[in-house]
Protein backbone atom coordinates (compact mmCIF):
# COMPACT_ATOMS: atom_id res chain seq x y z
CA UNK A 1 0.00 0.00 0.00
CA UNK A 2 0.95 3.78 -0.40
CA UNK A 3 2.53 5.69 2.17
CA UNK A 4 1.26 8.68 1.45
CA UNK A 5 -2.65 7.24 1.45
CA UNK A 6 -2.27 6.47 5.10
CA UNK A 7 -1.73 10.75 5.60
CA UNK A 8 -5.04 11.92 4.10
CA UNK A 9 -6.36 14.33 6.91
CA UNK A 10 -10.03 13.71 7.85
CA UNK A 11 -12.54 16.58 7.52
CA UNK A 12 -15.87 17.65 7.42
CA UNK A 13 -14.49 18.78 3.13
CA UNK A 14 -12.90 15.21 3.25
CA UNK A 15 -16.71 13.50 3.86
CA UNK A 16 -18.13 16.02 1.58
CA UNK A 17 -15.77 14.89 -1.63
CA UNK A 18 -16.16 11.35 -0.89
CA UNK A 19 -19.55 11.98 -0.84
CA UNK A 20 -19.55 13.43 -4.15
CA UNK A 21 -17.32 10.17 -5.39
CA UNK A 22 -19.43 7.77 -4.04
CA UNK A 23 -17.15 7.07 -1.13
CA UNK A 24 -14.02 5.36 -3.48
CA UNK A 25 -11.53 7.02 -1.89
CA UNK A 26 -11.33 5.95 1.49
CA UNK A 27 -8.26 3.82 1.99
CA UNK A 28 -7.46 1.36 5.62
CA UNK A 29 -6.89 3.72 8.27
CA UNK A 30 -3.70 1.96 9.25
CA UNK A 31 -1.70 -1.17 7.48
CA UNK A 32 -1.50 -4.57 8.83
CA UNK A 33 2.57 -5.81 8.81
CA UNK A 34 4.57 -8.60 8.62
CA UNK A 35 6.80 -8.80 11.51
CA UNK A 36 10.43 -7.71 11.43
CA UNK A 37 13.12 -9.52 12.93
CA UNK A 38 14.30 -6.89 15.12
CA UNK A 39 13.17 -3.38 16.01
CA UNK A 40 14.31 -0.78 18.73
CA UNK A 41 10.85 -1.59 21.36
CA UNK A 42 8.36 -4.17 20.60
CA UNK A 43 5.42 -3.70 23.17
CA UNK A 44 3.10 -6.68 23.39
CA UNK A 45 -0.69 -6.33 23.32
CA UNK A 46 -2.66 -4.50 21.02
CA UNK A 47 -5.39 -2.64 23.54
CA UNK A 48 -5.62 0.77 23.99
CA UNK A 49 -2.68 1.52 26.47
CA UNK A 50 0.11 -0.76 24.16
CA UNK A 51 -1.46 1.24 20.58
CA UNK A 52 -1.14 4.45 22.86
CA UNK A 53 2.27 3.77 24.09
CA UNK A 54 3.29 3.02 20.54
CA UNK A 55 1.84 6.07 19.46
CA UNK A 56 3.68 8.19 22.20
CA UNK A 57 6.66 6.09 21.80
CA UNK A 58 7.53 7.73 17.62
CA UNK A 59 5.59 11.10 18.40
CA UNK A 60 7.23 11.73 21.50
CA UNK A 61 10.43 10.27 21.74
CA UNK A 62 11.05 9.44 18.21
CA UNK A 63 12.13 6.28 18.62
CA UNK A 64 11.94 5.03 14.69
CA UNK A 65 11.38 1.28 15.01
CA UNK A 66 8.63 0.27 17.32
CA UNK A 67 6.05 -2.99 16.94
CA UNK A 68 3.71 -3.63 18.43
CA UNK A 69 2.48 -7.58 18.90
CA UNK A 70 -1.50 -7.86 19.22
CA UNK A 71 -2.43 -11.70 19.36
CA UNK A 72 -5.65 -11.29 18.11
CA UNK A 73 -6.97 -8.25 16.56
CA UNK A 74 -6.40 -4.99 18.22
CA UNK A 75 -9.12 -3.55 20.43
CA UNK A 76 -10.12 -6.67 20.77
CA UNK A 77 -9.66 -7.37 24.42
CA UNK A 78 -11.06 -5.09 27.07
CA UNK A 79 -10.74 -2.04 25.17
CA UNK A 80 -13.36 -3.14 23.18
CA UNK A 81 -15.37 -4.68 25.58
CA UNK A 82 -15.60 -1.98 28.44
CA UNK A 83 -18.45 0.48 29.28
CA UNK A 84 -16.49 3.37 27.91
CA UNK A 85 -16.40 5.64 31.54
CA UNK A 86 -13.63 8.06 31.66
CA UNK A 87 -13.19 10.04 35.01
CA UNK A 88 -10.36 11.11 37.46
CA UNK A 89 -12.35 11.04 40.51
CA UNK A 90 -9.97 9.81 42.65
CA UNK A 91 -9.27 9.72 46.44
CA UNK A 92 -5.01 10.17 46.86
CA UNK A 93 -2.87 12.60 45.02
CA UNK A 94 -1.09 9.95 43.16
CA UNK A 95 -3.60 8.47 41.21
CA UNK A 96 -5.51 12.03 40.98
CA UNK A 97 -2.28 13.06 39.16
CA UNK A 98 -2.41 9.85 36.80
CA UNK A 99 -6.45 9.95 35.98
CA UNK A 100 -6.46 13.50 36.22
CA UNK A 101 -4.11 13.76 33.24
CA UNK A 102 -5.96 11.26 31.45
CA UNK A 103 -9.17 13.03 31.05
CA UNK A 104 -7.11 16.52 30.14
CA UNK A 105 -5.72 14.16 27.39
CA UNK A 106 -9.07 12.82 26.03
CA UNK A 107 -10.21 15.89 25.79
CA UNK A 108 -7.50 17.04 22.99
CA UNK A 109 -7.57 13.54 21.79
CA UNK A 110 -10.09 13.73 18.66
CA UNK A 111 -7.78 16.64 17.66
CA UNK A 112 -4.86 15.19 18.09
CA UNK A 113 -5.39 11.71 16.18
CA UNK A 114 -7.29 13.44 13.59
CA UNK A 115 -9.59 10.89 14.90
CA UNK A 116 -13.16 11.38 16.20
CA UNK A 117 -13.43 9.64 19.26
CA UNK A 118 -16.77 11.06 20.23
CA UNK A 119 -15.54 12.39 23.97
CA UNK A 120 -19.11 13.31 25.52
CA UNK A 121 -18.53 15.13 28.93
CA UNK A 122 -21.46 14.63 30.32
CA UNK A 123 -20.79 14.05 33.98
CA UNK A 124 -21.16 11.71 36.43
CA UNK A 125 -23.33 11.47 39.59
CA UNK A 126 -22.34 8.87 42.22
CA UNK A 127 -25.54 8.39 44.73
CA UNK A 128 -25.84 8.55 48.23
CA UNK A 129 -28.55 6.54 49.72
CA UNK A 130 -28.06 7.40 53.14
CA UNK A 131 -26.64 9.77 55.69
CA UNK A 132 -23.68 8.30 56.46
CA UNK A 133 -22.64 7.61 52.62
CA UNK A 134 -23.12 11.70 51.92
CA UNK A 135 -21.01 11.83 54.76
CA UNK A 136 -18.19 9.45 53.42
CA UNK A 137 -18.70 11.65 49.90
CA UNK A 138 -18.16 14.81 51.30
CA UNK A 139 -14.95 13.54 52.78
CA UNK A 140 -14.03 12.48 49.31
CA UNK A 141 -15.03 15.51 47.72
CA UNK A 142 -12.54 17.70 49.90
CA UNK A 143 -9.74 15.43 49.41
CA UNK A 144 -10.71 15.54 45.36
CA UNK A 145 -10.35 19.61 45.55
CA UNK A 146 -7.11 19.21 47.06
CA UNK A 147 -6.20 17.04 44.53
CA UNK A 148 -7.14 19.89 42.22
CA UNK A 149 -10.05 17.47 40.29
CA UNK A 150 -13.40 20.10 40.49
CA UNK A 151 -15.78 17.83 42.31
CA UNK A 152 -19.82 18.80 43.49
CA UNK A 153 -21.97 17.42 45.81
CA UNK A 154 -25.10 17.83 44.98
CA UNK A 155 -28.38 17.83 47.31
CA UNK A 156 -31.17 15.20 46.66
CA UNK A 157 -32.93 17.78 44.68
CA UNK A 158 -30.41 18.83 42.08
CA UNK A 159 -29.61 14.65 41.57
CA UNK A 160 -33.02 14.01 40.56
CA UNK A 161 -33.13 17.00 38.89
CA UNK A 162 -30.40 15.55 36.65
CA UNK A 163 -31.43 12.14 36.56
CA UNK A 164 -35.41 12.55 36.89
CA UNK A 165 -36.19 8.92 35.51
CA UNK A 166 -34.49 7.54 39.21
CA UNK A 167 -37.36 6.67 42.28
CA UNK A 168 -37.91 9.63 44.11
CA UNK A 169 -40.88 8.20 45.79
CA UNK A 170 -41.03 7.72 50.12
CA UNK A 171 -41.05 3.43 49.82
CA UNK A 172 -38.11 2.98 47.25
CA UNK A 173 -35.80 0.69 48.67
CA UNK A 174 -32.66 3.44 47.61
CA UNK A 175 -33.55 6.96 48.55
CA UNK A 176 -31.71 9.55 46.81
CA UNK A 177 -30.00 11.42 49.44
CA UNK A 178 -27.77 13.19 46.98
CA UNK A 179 -25.02 12.71 44.76
CA UNK A 180 -21.05 13.26 44.31
CA UNK A 181 -20.56 14.88 40.43
CA UNK A 182 -18.12 15.02 38.33
CA UNK A 183 -18.51 17.29 35.32
CA UNK A 184 -15.70 16.48 33.03
CA UNK A 185 -16.19 13.10 33.20
CA UNK A 186 -17.81 11.39 30.10
CA UNK A 187 -18.23 8.44 27.64
CA UNK A 188 -16.20 8.21 24.10
CA UNK A 189 -16.04 5.13 21.69
CA UNK A 190 -13.85 2.73 22.42
CA UNK A 191 -13.10 1.17 19.32
CA UNK A 192 -12.26 4.73 18.05
CA UNK A 193 -9.85 5.28 20.59
CA UNK A 194 -7.78 1.96 19.66
CA UNK A 195 -8.14 2.58 15.77
CA UNK A 196 -7.39 5.99 16.59
CA UNK A 197 -4.08 5.58 18.25
CA UNK A 198 -3.63 2.70 15.57
CA UNK A 199 -3.97 4.95 12.68
CA UNK A 200 -1.57 7.52 14.25
CA UNK A 201 0.98 5.22 15.07
CA UNK A 202 0.57 3.51 11.58
CA UNK A 203 1.39 7.42 9.87
CA UNK A 204 4.83 7.65 12.50
CA UNK A 205 5.84 4.54 11.40
CA UNK A 206 4.73 1.83 13.89
CA UNK A 207 4.48 -1.65 12.74
CA UNK A 208 1.11 -2.60 13.79
CA UNK A 209 1.64 -6.49 13.65
CA UNK A 210 -1.86 -9.07 14.27
CA UNK A 211 -2.41 -12.46 15.51
CA UNK A 212 0.88 -12.94 16.45
CA UNK A 213 1.35 -14.55 20.15
CA UNK A 214 4.47 -14.00 22.33
CA UNK A 215 4.84 -17.81 23.40
CA UNK A 216 8.26 -17.48 24.94
CA UNK A 217 11.14 -14.96 26.08
CA UNK A 218 14.74 -15.24 24.92
CA UNK A 219 17.59 -14.26 27.33
CA UNK A 220 20.82 -12.33 25.58
CA UNK A 221 23.63 -11.55 28.21
CA UNK A 222 21.46 -10.88 31.10
CA UNK A 223 18.41 -9.45 30.06
CA UNK A 224 15.41 -9.53 27.43
CA UNK A 225 16.89 -10.14 24.07
CA UNK A 226 13.51 -11.62 21.92
CA UNK A 227 10.45 -12.89 22.18
CA UNK A 228 9.43 -15.91 20.10
CA UNK A 229 5.90 -15.51 18.84
CA UNK A 230 3.59 -17.58 16.56
CA UNK A 231 5.03 -15.29 13.86
CA UNK A 232 8.79 -16.28 14.39
CA UNK A 233 11.54 -14.46 17.02
CA UNK A 234 11.33 -11.11 17.63
CA UNK A 235 14.82 -9.03 18.72
CA UNK A 236 14.53 -6.24 20.31
CA UNK A 237 16.14 -2.93 22.97
CA UNK A 238 13.30 -2.83 25.16
CA UNK A 239 10.12 -4.90 25.78
CA UNK A 240 6.90 -3.83 27.04
CA UNK A 241 3.75 -5.55 27.84
CA UNK A 242 -0.02 -3.79 28.16
CA UNK A 243 -1.97 -6.94 28.30
CA UNK A 244 -3.92 -6.28 31.07
CA UNK A 245 -5.63 -9.65 32.33
CA UNK A 246 -3.14 -11.68 30.95
CA UNK A 247 -0.18 -10.40 32.28
CA UNK A 248 0.38 -13.17 35.25
CA UNK A 249 0.13 -15.59 32.36
CA UNK A 250 3.05 -13.71 30.03
CA UNK A 251 5.12 -12.99 33.44
CA UNK A 252 4.80 -16.78 33.68
CA UNK A 253 6.69 -17.12 30.73
CA UNK A 254 9.04 -14.79 31.86
CA UNK A 255 9.48 -16.62 34.91
CA UNK A 256 8.05 -14.35 37.46
CA UNK A 257 5.52 -13.83 39.24
CA UNK A 258 3.11 -10.50 39.99
CA UNK A 259 0.72 -8.87 42.78
CA UNK A 260 -2.38 -9.21 39.89
CA UNK A 261 -5.29 -11.84 40.00
CA UNK A 262 -7.78 -12.10 36.98
CA UNK A 263 -11.28 -11.66 37.19
CA UNK A 264 -14.38 -11.35 34.73
CA UNK A 265 -15.73 -8.17 34.81
CA UNK A 266 -18.98 -7.95 32.93
CA UNK A 267 -21.13 -5.13 31.13
CA UNK A 268 -24.55 -5.05 29.56
CA UNK A 269 -26.37 -2.98 26.72
CA UNK A 270 -30.13 -2.62 26.55
CA UNK A 271 -32.45 -2.45 23.28
CA UNK A 272 -31.69 1.46 22.05
CA UNK A 273 -34.16 3.94 22.86
CA UNK A 274 -34.81 7.52 22.33
CA UNK A 275 -32.59 9.53 24.42
CA UNK A 276 -33.48 9.57 28.31
CA UNK A 277 -30.28 9.64 30.59
CA UNK A 278 -28.06 12.27 29.60
CA UNK A 279 -25.10 11.85 32.60
CA UNK A 280 -23.61 8.48 33.78
CA UNK A 281 -25.10 7.72 37.06
CA UNK A 282 -23.40 5.02 39.10
CA UNK A 283 -24.65 4.10 42.71
CA UNK A 284 -21.74 1.63 44.82
CA UNK A 285 -23.73 0.60 47.35
CA UNK A 286 -26.18 -0.78 44.61
CA UNK A 287 -23.37 -2.26 42.76
CA UNK A 288 -24.59 -0.78 39.37
CA UNK A 289 -23.59 2.19 36.84
CA UNK A 290 -25.58 3.39 33.48
CA UNK A 291 -24.96 5.70 30.54
CA UNK A 292 -27.00 5.82 27.55
CA UNK A 293 -25.39 5.61 24.38
CA UNK A 294 -25.55 7.55 21.38
CA UNK A 295 -27.00 4.86 19.82
CA UNK A 296 -29.60 4.52 22.90
CA UNK A 297 -28.87 1.60 24.45
CA UNK A 298 -28.28 1.71 28.33
CA UNK A 299 -24.83 0.68 28.89
CA UNK A 300 -24.58 -1.20 32.31
CA UNK A 301 -22.31 -2.93 34.54
CA UNK A 302 -21.71 -3.06 37.84
CA UNK A 303 -19.29 -5.74 40.49
CA UNK A 304 -16.92 -8.24 39.42
CA UNK A 305 -17.75 -12.07 39.41
CA UNK A 306 -17.02 -13.76 42.53
CA UNK A 307 -13.87 -16.44 41.27
CA UNK A 308 -10.85 -15.87 40.13
CA UNK A 309 -10.93 -16.35 35.81
CA UNK A 310 -9.97 -15.84 32.31
CA UNK A 311 -13.43 -16.59 30.95
CA UNK A 312 -14.42 -13.96 28.69
CA UNK A 313 -17.75 -13.88 29.91
CA UNK A 314 -19.45 -13.02 32.98
CA UNK A 315 -21.73 -16.04 35.16
CA UNK A 316 -25.66 -14.93 35.53
CA UNK A 317 -25.90 -14.31 38.73
CA UNK A 318 -23.83 -10.57 38.40
CA UNK A 319 -25.78 -10.24 35.07
CA UNK A 320 -28.80 -10.62 37.39
CA UNK A 321 -27.43 -8.23 40.31
CA UNK A 322 -26.70 -5.69 37.87
CA UNK A 323 -30.02 -5.25 36.26
CA UNK A 324 -32.07 -6.32 39.50
CA UNK A 325 -30.59 -2.83 41.09
CA UNK A 326 -31.10 -0.73 38.08
CA UNK A 327 -34.55 -1.71 37.87
CA UNK A 328 -35.30 -0.72 41.54
CA UNK A 329 -33.36 2.59 41.00
CA UNK A 330 -35.02 3.75 37.74
CA UNK A 331 -38.39 1.51 37.66
CA UNK A 332 -39.02 2.38 34.52
CA UNK A 333 -36.08 0.61 32.96
CA UNK A 334 -37.80 -2.49 33.86
CA UNK A 335 -39.60 -2.76 30.31
CA UNK A 336 -36.55 -2.66 28.62
CA UNK A 337 -34.95 -5.86 26.73
CA UNK A 338 -31.38 -6.78 27.58
CA UNK A 339 -29.67 -7.10 24.04
CA UNK A 340 -25.65 -8.12 24.77
CA UNK A 341 -23.93 -9.32 27.59
CA UNK A 342 -20.30 -10.22 27.50
CA UNK A 343 -17.29 -10.32 30.00
CA UNK A 344 -13.73 -9.08 30.10
CA UNK A 345 -10.55 -10.55 31.64
CA UNK A 346 -9.39 -7.54 34.05
CA UNK A 347 -6.26 -7.63 35.93
CA UNK A 348 -6.90 -6.78 39.79
CA UNK A 349 -3.99 -5.63 42.02
CA UNK A 350 -3.92 -6.15 45.72
CA UNK A 351 -3.83 -2.17 45.93
CA UNK A 352 -6.59 -1.61 42.62
CA UNK A 353 -3.56 0.53 41.55
CA UNK A 354 -2.14 0.14 38.07
CA UNK A 355 1.90 -1.37 38.08
CA UNK A 356 4.19 0.93 35.71
CA UNK A 357 7.67 0.55 35.34
CA UNK A 358 10.64 -2.35 35.34
CA UNK A 359 9.47 -6.05 35.63
CA UNK A 360 11.91 -8.36 37.24
CA UNK A 361 13.60 -9.04 34.18
CA UNK A 362 15.77 -6.86 33.03
CA UNK A 363 14.79 -5.13 29.53
CA UNK A 364 10.98 -6.08 29.79
CA UNK A 365 8.94 -3.07 31.49
CA UNK A 366 4.97 -3.57 32.58
CA UNK A 367 1.65 -1.70 32.39
CA UNK A 368 -0.53 -4.01 34.23
CA UNK A 369 -2.83 -4.22 37.31
CA UNK A 370 -5.45 -1.14 35.72
CA UNK A 371 -8.24 -3.80 37.00
CA UNK A 372 -11.60 -2.68 36.25
CA UNK A 373 -10.88 0.73 34.77
CA UNK A 374 -7.94 0.65 32.29
CA UNK A 375 -10.02 2.39 29.53
CA UNK A 376 -10.19 5.97 31.35
CA UNK A 377 -6.53 5.95 31.27
CA UNK A 378 -5.42 4.81 28.11
CA UNK A 379 -3.65 8.23 27.34
CA UNK A 380 -1.75 8.82 30.82
CA UNK A 381 -0.79 5.00 30.76
CA UNK A 382 0.13 5.30 27.09
CA UNK A 383 2.02 8.89 27.92
CA UNK A 384 3.94 6.95 30.92
CA UNK A 385 4.60 3.87 29.33
CA UNK A 386 6.15 5.60 26.69
CA UNK A 387 8.50 7.50 28.61
CA UNK A 388 9.01 4.63 30.64
CA UNK A 389 10.55 2.39 27.63
CA UNK A 390 12.29 5.60 25.42
CA UNK A 391 14.18 6.33 28.56
CA UNK A 392 14.66 3.62 30.84
CA UNK A 393 13.56 6.03 33.62
CA UNK A 394 10.27 6.25 35.51
CA UNK A 395 8.00 9.58 34.59
CA UNK A 396 7.67 11.27 38.25
CA UNK A 397 4.11 10.32 37.71
CA UNK A 398 4.47 6.74 37.10
CA UNK A 399 7.23 6.57 39.85
CA UNK A 400 4.68 5.74 42.89
CA UNK A 401 3.30 3.30 40.82
CA UNK A 402 6.43 0.96 40.48
CA UNK A 403 6.08 -2.28 40.94
CA UNK A 404 8.23 -2.19 44.46
CA UNK A 405 5.94 -0.42 46.22
CA UNK A 406 4.64 -3.73 47.52
CA UNK A 407 7.58 -4.43 48.94
CA UNK A 408 8.29 -0.81 50.44
CA UNK A 409 4.69 -0.82 51.54
CA UNK A 410 3.99 2.65 49.99
CA UNK A 411 0.87 1.15 48.43
CA UNK A 412 -1.89 3.65 47.18
CA UNK A 413 -4.96 1.86 48.33
CA UNK A 414 -8.50 3.22 46.30
CA UNK A 415 -10.52 0.89 47.51
CA UNK A 416 -9.93 1.64 51.09
CA UNK A 417 -10.24 5.33 50.34
CA UNK A 418 -13.82 4.22 49.97
CA UNK A 419 -14.13 6.03 46.35
CA UNK A 420 -15.14 4.24 43.60
CA UNK A 421 -11.70 2.57 41.41
CA UNK B 1 -25.30 -21.55 39.86
CA UNK B 2 -22.77 -24.25 40.10
CA UNK B 3 -22.40 -26.49 42.58
CA UNK B 4 -19.18 -27.25 44.88
CA UNK B 5 -18.70 -30.71 46.13
CA UNK B 6 -17.41 -29.91 50.17
CA UNK B 7 -15.65 -32.46 51.22
CA UNK B 8 -17.92 -32.27 54.68
CA UNK B 9 -20.96 -30.83 53.38
CA UNK B 10 -21.58 -32.49 50.17
CA UNK B 11 -22.44 -30.48 46.95
CA UNK B 12 -23.45 -27.31 47.75
CA UNK B 13 -24.14 -24.09 46.03
CA UNK B 14 -21.13 -21.48 44.95
CA UNK B 15 -22.43 -18.99 46.62
CA UNK B 16 -21.63 -20.18 49.75
CA UNK B 17 -18.43 -20.31 49.36
CA UNK B 18 -15.64 -17.28 48.89
CA UNK B 19 -12.37 -17.07 47.35
CA UNK B 20 -9.19 -17.29 49.33
CA UNK B 21 -6.20 -17.09 48.05
CA UNK B 22 -3.66 -19.90 46.34
CA UNK B 23 -3.53 -23.03 47.74
CA UNK B 24 -0.10 -24.13 49.34
CA UNK B 25 1.72 -20.77 50.65
CA UNK B 26 3.08 -20.99 53.59
CA UNK B 27 3.57 -18.06 55.62
CA UNK B 28 7.10 -17.07 56.38
CA UNK B 29 8.98 -16.70 59.56
CA UNK B 30 8.75 -13.65 61.78
CA UNK B 31 12.08 -12.95 60.96
CA UNK B 32 11.76 -12.84 57.02
CA UNK B 33 12.88 -10.11 54.76
CA UNK B 34 10.79 -7.23 52.62
CA UNK B 35 11.11 -9.47 49.73
CA UNK B 36 9.41 -12.72 51.67
CA UNK B 37 6.49 -10.95 53.06
CA UNK B 38 5.71 -9.28 50.02
CA UNK B 39 6.01 -12.24 48.19
CA UNK B 40 3.50 -13.83 50.69
CA UNK B 41 1.14 -11.16 51.25
CA UNK B 42 0.86 -9.64 47.53
CA UNK B 43 2.12 -12.18 44.81
CA UNK B 44 -0.36 -14.75 43.36
CA UNK B 45 -0.31 -17.46 40.90
CA UNK B 46 -3.08 -16.39 38.72
CA UNK B 47 -2.72 -19.71 37.06
CA UNK B 48 -4.50 -19.25 33.57
CA UNK B 49 -6.08 -23.55 33.66
CA UNK B 50 -6.04 -25.48 35.76
CA UNK B 51 -5.30 -24.36 39.55
CA UNK B 52 -5.41 -25.22 43.56
CA UNK B 53 -7.19 -22.64 45.25
CA UNK B 54 -8.16 -21.90 49.41
CA UNK B 55 -11.77 -21.05 49.16
CA UNK B 56 -14.22 -21.25 52.83
CA UNK B 57 -17.11 -22.42 52.87
CA UNK B 58 -18.98 -19.81 54.88
CA UNK B 59 -22.45 -19.97 54.50
CA UNK B 60 -22.04 -23.96 55.57
CA UNK B 61 -19.69 -25.53 57.58
CA UNK B 62 -17.46 -22.78 58.04
CA UNK B 63 -14.29 -24.58 57.08
CA UNK B 64 -11.40 -23.79 54.31
CA UNK B 65 -10.93 -26.25 51.87
CA UNK B 66 -8.64 -26.64 49.10
CA UNK B 67 -11.00 -27.20 45.14
CA UNK B 68 -8.76 -27.89 42.35
CA UNK B 69 -10.64 -25.71 39.64
CA UNK B 70 -9.75 -24.59 35.83
CA UNK B 71 -10.05 -20.77 35.57
CA UNK B 72 -10.40 -20.84 31.63
CA UNK B 73 -14.23 -23.34 31.80
CA UNK B 74 -14.69 -23.04 35.86
CA UNK B 75 -15.21 -26.90 35.80
CA UNK B 76 -14.18 -27.96 39.88
CA UNK B 77 -12.08 -31.27 39.35
CA UNK B 78 -11.91 -32.18 43.34
CA UNK B 79 -12.29 -30.59 46.40
CA UNK B 80 -10.25 -32.04 49.70
CA UNK B 81 -10.28 -31.48 53.18
CA UNK B 82 -6.87 -29.55 54.61
CA UNK B 83 -6.69 -31.52 57.34
CA UNK B 84 -4.83 -34.62 56.74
Amino acid sequence: MKDAAHKRHYSAWSLFREGLRGQRGWTPAWRDRDPESAYDVVIIGGGGHGLATAYYLAKQHGVKRVALLEKGWIGGGNTGRNTTIIRSNYFYPQSAALYDLSVSLYEGLTRELNYNIMFSQRGLIEIAHTDAELEMMARAANAMRINGIPIELLSRERTLALAPLLDASPHTRWPVRGALQQRRAGTARHDAVAWGYARAADALGVHIIQNCEVTGFEMAAGRLGAVNTSRGTIRAERFGMAVAGNSSALAKLAGFELPIQSYTLQAMVSEPVKPCLDTIVLSSANGVYVSQSDKGELVLGGNLDRCPSYMQRGSFRVTQSVIASLVEMFPAFATLKLMRQWGGVVDTTPDNSPIIGPSPVPGLFLNCGWGTGGFKAIPAGGTLFAHVLATGQHHPLSAPFDLSRFESGEVIDEAHAGVVH
Amino acid sequence: MQKFPCPFCGPRADREFRYGGDAGKLRPPRDCTDAEWARYRYQRANGKGVTHELWLHADGCGRWIEIERDTMTHEVFATRSLVP
